[in-house]
């Protein structure tokens, strides 16, 4: 028995992708298939799914333009006492200014014609998502984030 | 990306017949919008019930589709399940949509 399993935590898992549009749906398959032994409800799934779908999304679309060699990303994902801890790693491009974007700010004043199509995907992780740090090191894209669910869920 | 769409009243239903609106379908699900609404009514009805979960490409394609829409059509949204729904809430694009929990309820709001 390891430490984890002692606490009745989830042992840590990864998940792996090629950055690859289509390989997105399948690796929040695989998470979600992770997790599945903490029995968590809909809602905190979803925002598990949401948080991770936002950043492959991100990362698939933005770290690596056509131009760039695919390669591959992996998730981490480690259940601790304050909630889901993943760790998103690439080799795509760095982000913009060496950090996460802020995302969309309230729409609500602007005109239809004004309104933003894009943009909601950062403001998504980083509503829903705390803790989050980026690093940028050699070739490869770090992000740390935690979500707090799974606070009381035990295997 | 499947839709169907059909004249009720006043209004345009068009349903989609998926489960997910995500990054990979978000343009085709533009494009299959666009064309079930060709010959559309001022009120387009967008029925999500199908649908369990959209990201923010999704959200991005159905704020584009009220747009192309607009000024001369409406674009309202029916059948939200709680995980489209708090898409909506959190990105407070709840406020920009008139959003019905049942399609029934969207089409009674047109006088239907």
């Amino acid at each position: 028995m390891t430490a984890t399993t002692a606490l009745g935590l989830l042992p840590p898992f990864d998940v792996s992708l090629r950055s690859e549009q289509a390989e997105v749906r399948g690796a929040l398959t695989s998470l979600l298939t992770g997790l599945a032994p903490l029995d968590l409800d809909v809602e905190e799934l979803n925002i598990v799914e949401l948080v991770v779908a936002e950043i492959l999304n991100n990362i698939v679309e933005h770290a690596y333009p056509p131009t760039w060699p695919r390669s591959k990303i992996s998730v981490t994902c480690k259940q601790e006492r304050n909630g889901l801890h993943l760790c998103i790693i690439d080799r795509g491009k760095a982000m913009p200014e060496n950090q996460p974007p802020i995302g969309m700010s309230n729409p609500r004043d602007v005109e239809i014609s004004d309104m933003p199509e894009g943009g909601f995907g950062w403001f998504l992780i980083q509503d829903q998502a705390k803790d989050i740090k980026y690093q940028r090191s050699g070739q490869q894209n770090r992000l740390d984030l935690r979500i707090a669910v799974a606070l009381h869920a035990h295997i | 990306m499947k839709v169907s769409s059909r004249i009720e009243g006043d209004s345009c239903i068009v349903t989609v017949q998926a489960e997910r609106i995500d990054a990979i379908v978000a343009l085709a699900f533009k494009d299959a919008v666009r064309r079930a609404t060709e010959k559309s009514t001022d009120v387009v009805i967008l029925n999500l019930e199908q649908v369990q979960f959209i990201d923010s490409s999704g959200l991005g394609a159905i704020v584009a589709t009220m747009k192309h829409f607009a000024p001369d059509r409406a674009l309202h949204l029916a059948g939200l399940t709680p995980a489209v729904e708090k898409v909506f809430t959190l990105t407070r694009m709840d406020r920009v949509f008139r959003l019905f929990t049942t399609l029934d309820a969207a089409l009674e709001a047109q006088g239907g």
